[in-house]
């Protein structure tokens, strides 16, 4: 599948996507589902910014991403999909069963939230929509960059990952 | 996460230790410690970030030095800056970029500019030859 990655990031596109990710994968396309960020040009322009020339971003709502995902997903480069909080892509995977895999990148301190890595803290209605997705077959596992250890799902949120 | 008092109008941010690390050597080389705050984004999403940034602006920052394009802490500047049109944001920054702003006869966006284009310059690559001797 071209897109290697579905990615939960709070920091959306970053450091660690564009390089960390994007060099090994050698990702050619980004696809940022975000409803605020694909109604705001402004956003998508900064964004843009930090993106390499040779990498292509897309910008798009959840509705958008679930009509024009077999295109993505059809894309012989290979892409990363990336949405900025848990409910997105909950409400993306349960749109398109094709989607087997999410990548937990980046949940970060808010109130709230209960710390369960270094880069993952969750409340605990997150913990409840992460279990519903899992529940549905999907595999969810954290992991920030590629050298990092995968962390699945229930070991994170045993909180034995803190250790 | 602030980790400097120093009342500067310069602030850099960057991944984890980053911004102590390059303003601890700027102030081994220049004596200085009065010229930049620093501040990592470690733990934190972008809009916190961005409170962050938005507190300092608010108590006195003018120039913000992030340390790359596509970092969330560059995010974080630019979106402070789109409610202060008069701060600068200078990105992808290194010593010899600090270093030209510490001599700055005027701190401030000029100046950042001009750190900017002397980093630039300060980049090269040197390959070595076998030794004709």
């Amino acid at each position: 599948m071209p897109i290697e990655l579905h990615r939960i990031d709070d920091r959306l596109i970053h450091g660690q996507v564009v390089v960390g990710w994007g060099q090994p994968l050698e990702l050619r396309f980004l696809v940022l589902v975000d409803d605020e960020v694909a109604s705001s040009e402004w956003e998508q322009e900064l964004y843009r910014m930090g993106v390499p020339v040779d990498m292509r971003v897309e910008f798009v709502s959840v509705a958008q991403a679930v009509e024009r995902y077999a295109t993505f997903a059809a894309d012989p480069k290979p892409g990363m999909l990336l949405t900025g909080d848990i409910d997105t892509m909950a409400r993306l995977c349960t749109a398109l069963p094709a989607v087997r895999r999410v990548n937990l990148g980046g949940v970060h301190h808010r109130a709230g939230r209960t710390q369960k890595l270094r880069y993952i803290f969750l409340s605990a209605s997150e913990e409840a929509e992460l279990r519903a997705m899992a529940a549905t077959g999907l595999e969810i596992s954290a992991q920030d960059v590629p050298a990092a250890r995968v962390i699945p799902l229930d070991t994170l949120l045993a909180g034995e990952a803190l250790a | 996460m602030s980790d400097s008092t120093v009342r500067a109008t310069a602030l850099v941010i960057g991944h984890q230790d980053f911004a102590s690390g390059i303003v601890s050597a700027v102030t081994a080389i220049t004596g200085r410690t009065d010229l930049f705050r620093t501040m990592s984004n470690y733990g934190l999403d972008t809009r916190a970030t961005e409170a962050l940034v938005r507190e300092a602006i608010a108590d006195g920052v003018t120039v913000i030095f992030t340390d790359l394009p596509a970092g969330s802490t560059t995010m974080a500047a630019r979106r402070a800056q789109r409610d202060n049109p008069d701060v600068t944001v200078a990105t992808g920054i290194s010593l010899p970029v600090l270093l030209d702003y510490a001599f700055a006869v005027a701190p401030g966006g000029d100046a950042a500019d001009t750190a900017v284009a002397k980093g630039r310059a300060a980049m090269m690559v040197m390959r070595g030859a076998a030794r004709a001797d």
